[in-house]
């Protein structure tokens, strides 16, 4: 290894040249980060947290027809298992200490994306006594979902968003 | 309509002894107005009596009359009774004023709990005797009662998670934008279809410098 570091190959040549003697005896050799990016691309477990109608919009987009399920999307019950968060419906000022609750106790690296006119900026209820303009006044958003609701395809199109925007981003450290 | 007729016979001889007006609505059916004093007797005899029977309380509703004509008093608070043997409604009116209290009916109607919370809740008209007279819907801590036309519909307080505090903090409310009233004024219709005097007068609506060009 020192010696080859020596002749001043690159990472990659080094790598390259490690691997083609591994394959051999059964290994791969891959980056790490590549790896990672892949696993958390590939299997987002979205904390179901439906608080109007768009959660039926929700419901749609992982039940037969467009099945989120078949891309690794998987809906949890418990913030503790899940990766991202789909805010799916109207935020109200009593339900935002608990949405914020929920949002602390999922383990990094967490996402959320925010479904529907009410979640992204109060919607028809902006002017409302009771409800948060807005679900960015609680928790960080990284997909925006506009509809009233948005359709199931929009909500999957949002989910292959954030897939890219994660397997761009994803490291091992942040 | 023989029925509703029957049943405002036998409402009246069954309340015999309390002032009151009965009639029966354009809905078809039996509406009775009481005062605050006769409405737990007025309850439990129509709740009792075994040609009525009306034992199911369906709901009870509150309207703030204010500026309204013809009302002496700033709130209405309307009771369904729902008969399941004669299976039919009537409802009951009773008159209250801005901080007047109101008998509770929690003692005939335990289904009476909740919706008198929810009429305090949003119109702030105390039931007197309730057993548990919180807020049932709006927010810990909330001031104001909401469905009170003088309520602003924006309210007063505001939320945001505050990263230094570490939790969701109230504000007053601050508005990115003025809250506009949207009357009828439709491009389509709306200003057409008002009467107007003068042309002169009529209301500009953006693009309309558009119609001459």
């Amino acid at each position: 290894m020192v010696q080859k570091i020596a002749e001043n190959l690159t990472q990659d040549e080094i790598l390259l040249d490690y691997s083609h003697d591994l394959k051999k005896q059964g290994f791969v050799l891959a980056n790490i980060d590549t790896v990672i990016k892949a696993f958390r691309a590939g299997s987002i477990w979205p904390m179901t947290f439906g608080l109007a109608c768009c959660a039926f919009e929700m419901m749609q987009a992982y039940n037969a027809r467009y099945d989120l399920d078949r891309m690794g999307i998987v809906p949890r019950g418990s913030p503790r298992q899940s990766d991202a968060m789909i805010v799916a419906g109207t935020l109200t000022n009593k339900m935002a200490p608990a949405f914020r609750k929920v949002y602390d106790q999922m383990p990094e690296p967490r996402y959320v994306v925010s479904m529907g006119s009410c979640a992204n900026g109060g919607g028809y209820y902006h002017y409302s006594y009771s409800v948060v303009r807005g679900c960015d006044r609680i928790v960080p958003v990284d997909i925006y979902v506009p509809g009233c609701p948005p359709t199931a395809e929009a909500l999957v199109y949002a989910l292959l968003q954030l897939r890219r925007k994660i397997a761009r981003e994803a490291t091992l450290f942040r | 309509m023989l029925k509703i007729k029957i049943l405002l016979k036998n409402i009246e001889g069954v309340l015999t002894d309390i002032k009151k007006t009965v009639e029966i609505t354009p809905q078809n059916e039996v509406k009775l107005v009481v005062d605050k004093q006769d409405l737990k007797l007025a309850i439990s005899l129509l709740k009792d009596h075994t040609a009525l029977k009306f034992n199911l309380i369906t709901d009870i509703i509150g309207v703030d009359r204010i500026n309204q004509e013809g009302y002496e008093k700033r709130f209405d608070v309307i009771y369904i009774l729902t008969s399941t043997s004669l299976q039919t409604h009537m409802k009951i009116v009773v008159s209250v004023d801005i901080d007047e209290d109101i008998p509770s009916i929690t003692d005939l109607f335990i289904g009476a709990d909740w919706l008198e919370r929810e009429v305090w809740d949003m119109f702030g008209i105390p039931f007197d005797a309730h057993p548990d007279l919180r807020r049932l819907l709006t927010d810990y801590g909330f001031e104001g009662h909401p469905l009170r036309k003088d309520f602003p519909v924006y309210g007063y307080s505001e939320v945001r998670y505050d990263e230094e505090v570490g939790k969701v903090i109230y504000e007053p409310v601050k508005l990115q934008q003025d809250y506009r009233q949207f009357n009828s004024l439709s491009p389509w219709e709306g200003l057409n279809s008002q009467p107007q005097q003068d042309q002169a007068q009529a209301v500009a609506m953006p693009g309309d410098e558009k119609a001459n060009v």
